[in-house]
């Protein structure tokens, strides 16, 4: 499978259904074990648009040091980048029934052992700077690459997102962009209701950021805020995606207990179904906040 | 009793107790609406909670700092060192998740150099319970100490029956002449089964569960160095600077020698999956403790 190409035109209809497809296996890892599935639903069009329509990306440039970069900082919504990879064609499907198993590397945070991760995450707030770093030297070689890092709006409590968009501006580093899956939620509450955020355009336009606003679930709005980058000459920019955490699945979605999920067996085939629209799922699995 | 009944008794019973948190709430959920303005949740800022707890601990309070051990002890390590440490204050870092028990996290959650990293500390006292009968034993003891204090935490059950705790003071379980397990935390359990299955074998057994590894006791590890022919010192932890260093430590520095075999990780982190599977991969059943003391298989 050849890389990625952005200049080809992938119907936002296509991208819907690749999408939904992605939502299966996220949901299919939320058993024996479980994983961040609520986490992994709101930022599942994100990877979807990513991979197949901006990121210049691939098995056949993994190691390419012109290809462009996307930096996973919220690390625990991996299985919407494992599905996302399946869908690609980049992973073998199998290799996802190895979740959590010593057998493979699936495990609930990303690792490099899985070809396309480029680099491990799970403590928050450290791609930003790794990002920033990748970015410098990509701006000291004069390429063209881009670097994209994807993180939490819970994350966004961490002080070193916030040191690194002070040097990324002073740095002038407009080959950087930060998408933000601002799903509203941290793992055990809504963000507004513990340290809220909002103004949050506003917070990194203070940090010297040029800001988009979108709708993190609409193909469209995606493709005109990722098409006009950078938004401004020698300035980070930032995309705030408004997005629903478990979007796709309302039993789940927008629920603070849902972060995480460990759900039997029948209920991830109930889940399946409502994510496709044919019935409505009944869980009584524990509800579960791990951290 | 629990863990966060616990809490809630000591915090409500005593005004001086505050219960801190980046964000971790997995096991002090009920605790918000009980102690209001004194549940202290600073988001996911682990920094800003050593920082602040030293604020606070300033001003005549005990924070207990509840977060995921891995954040609670690199992230805000210099904050631990430098605020609570060179200040000396009693502030209580209680550790969720660390060694063996992030399972499938991966690397980044793994805290297997936490007993290296908090005993380094001057001032600072370290301990790890069994389980949670254990962890119930002894976090009061920890709590009302005037010292910081780093504990694993360990909600695991097992069905023994610990003695009451004491600061400094470690578990005898049983004493044996063949070898006796040194262990702390959640391989407790599994070496008292490894210990059966040796005895099976016509072993002499001893086991002692740590407890506290700063201050640690040292008559407990000289008599074992004595009494058996061999120590095994067992932990989910790096071989660096945990149980096995302080073993070696405590030997040195009273002239004394033994054989000591070590089982921990080496230079390594553990592979994440979850926890039956890590313990078979790693080695640390009861069946591959037995074995591995039987062969001397260190790695």
């Amino acid at each position: 499978m050849n890389s990625a190409n952005p200049t080809h035109s992938t119907a936002a209809a296509d991208l819907s259904a690749m999408a939904l497809r992605v939502r299966e296996h996220i949901l299919c890892l939320s058993t024996d074990g479980g994983c961040f599935t609520g986490a992994s639903l709101s930022c599942a069009d994100l990877f979807v648009f990513l991979y197949t329509r901006f990121l210049r990306v691939g098995p056949d440039r993994w190691s390419d040091p012109q290809r462009d970069y996307l930096l996973l900082s919220k690390g625990h919504d991996v299985p919407a980048l494992y599905g996302t990879f399946v869908e690609m064609g980049w992973l073998p499907a199998e290799r996802l029934r190895h979740h959590l198993k010593t057998t493979d590397h699936i495990y609930w945070h990303p690792n490099r052992n899985i070809p396309g991760v480029e680099f491990h995450s799970g403590s928050l707030g450290h791609l930003p700077a790794v990002g920033l770093g990748i970015a410098l030297d990509i701006r000291l070689r004069g390429g063209a690459n881009r670097v994209v890092v994807v993180t939490g709006d819970g994350e966004l409590d961490e002080g070193s997102v916030w040191e690194a968009l002070l040097v990324a501006s002073a740095y002038r580093l407009d080959n950087l962009v930060f998408v933000v899956d601002r799903n509203h939620f941290q793992a055990n509450v809504r963000t507004e209701e513990l340290i809220p955020l909002e103004p949050l355009a506003a917070k990194f336009e203070a940090f010297g950021c040029a800001v988009a606003r979108i709708d993190g679930h609409s193909f469209e709005q995606m493709e005109l805020a990722f098409g006009r980058l950078p938004f401004e000459a020698g300035k980070p920019s930032v995309i705030i995606a408004d997005t629903v955490r478990g979007k796709g699945v309302p039993s789940i979605e927008a629920r603070a207990d849902r972060w995480f999920c460990n759900l039997t067996a029948a209920e991830v085939e109930a889940l399946i179904q409502e994510l496709r629209g044919e019935a409505q799922a009944q869980l009584t699995s524990e509800t579960l906040t791990v951290r | 009793m629990n863990y966060q009944e616990l809490i809630r008794q000591t915090v409500l019973n005593d005004e001086r107790f505050v219960v801190m948190t980046a964000e971790n709430r997995a096991v002090l959920r009920e605790l918000p609406p009980v102690l209001g303005p004194r549940f202290i949740d600073v988001g996911i800022a682990e920094q800003t909670m050593i920082g602040a707890a030293a604020g606070l601990a300033l001003r005549g309070r005990i924070p207990i700092c509840h977060a995921l051990a891995p954040f609670l002890i690199y992230r805000a390590y210099e904050f631990v060192r430098t605020d609570v440490g060179i200040a000396h204050l009693p502030v209580k870092l209680s550790s969720w998740i660390a060694g063996f028990l992030s399972e499938a996290n991966g690397p980044t959650h793994q805290a297997i150099e936490d007993v290296a990293l908090m005993r380094a500390i001057p001032g600072m006292t370290v301990f790890c319970p069994a389980d949670e009968a254990d962890m119930l034993a002894m976090l009061p003891a920890i709590w009302a100490s005037p010292d910081p204090a780093y504990v694993r935490l360990i909600v695991r059950k097992t069905d023994y029956v610990h003695v009451p705790f004491e600061i400094g003071k470690a578990e005898i379980v049983c004493e044996g002449t063949d070898l006796t397990f040194l262990v702390y935390g959640l391989l407790f359990e599994e070496v008292r089964q490894a210990a059966q299955l040796l005895e099976q074998q016509g072993l002499s057994v001893g086991i002692i569960n740590m407890r506290s590894l700063k201050p640690v006791d040292e008559t407990a590890i000289l008599r074992a160095a004595q009494m058996s022919k061999r120590l095994v010192t067992v932990e989910d932890h790096l071989l660096t600077g945990g149980l096995y260093s302080i073993v070696a430590e405590t030997l040195l520095r009273h002239r004394q020698t033994a054989d000591v075999q070590a089982l921990a990780l080496r230079e390594r982190w553990f592979r994440p999956a979850l926890l039956p599977d890590v313990l078979a991969f790693e080695g640390f059943t009861s069946q591959h403790i037995a074995q591995r003391v039987l062969h001397r298989a260190e790695a």
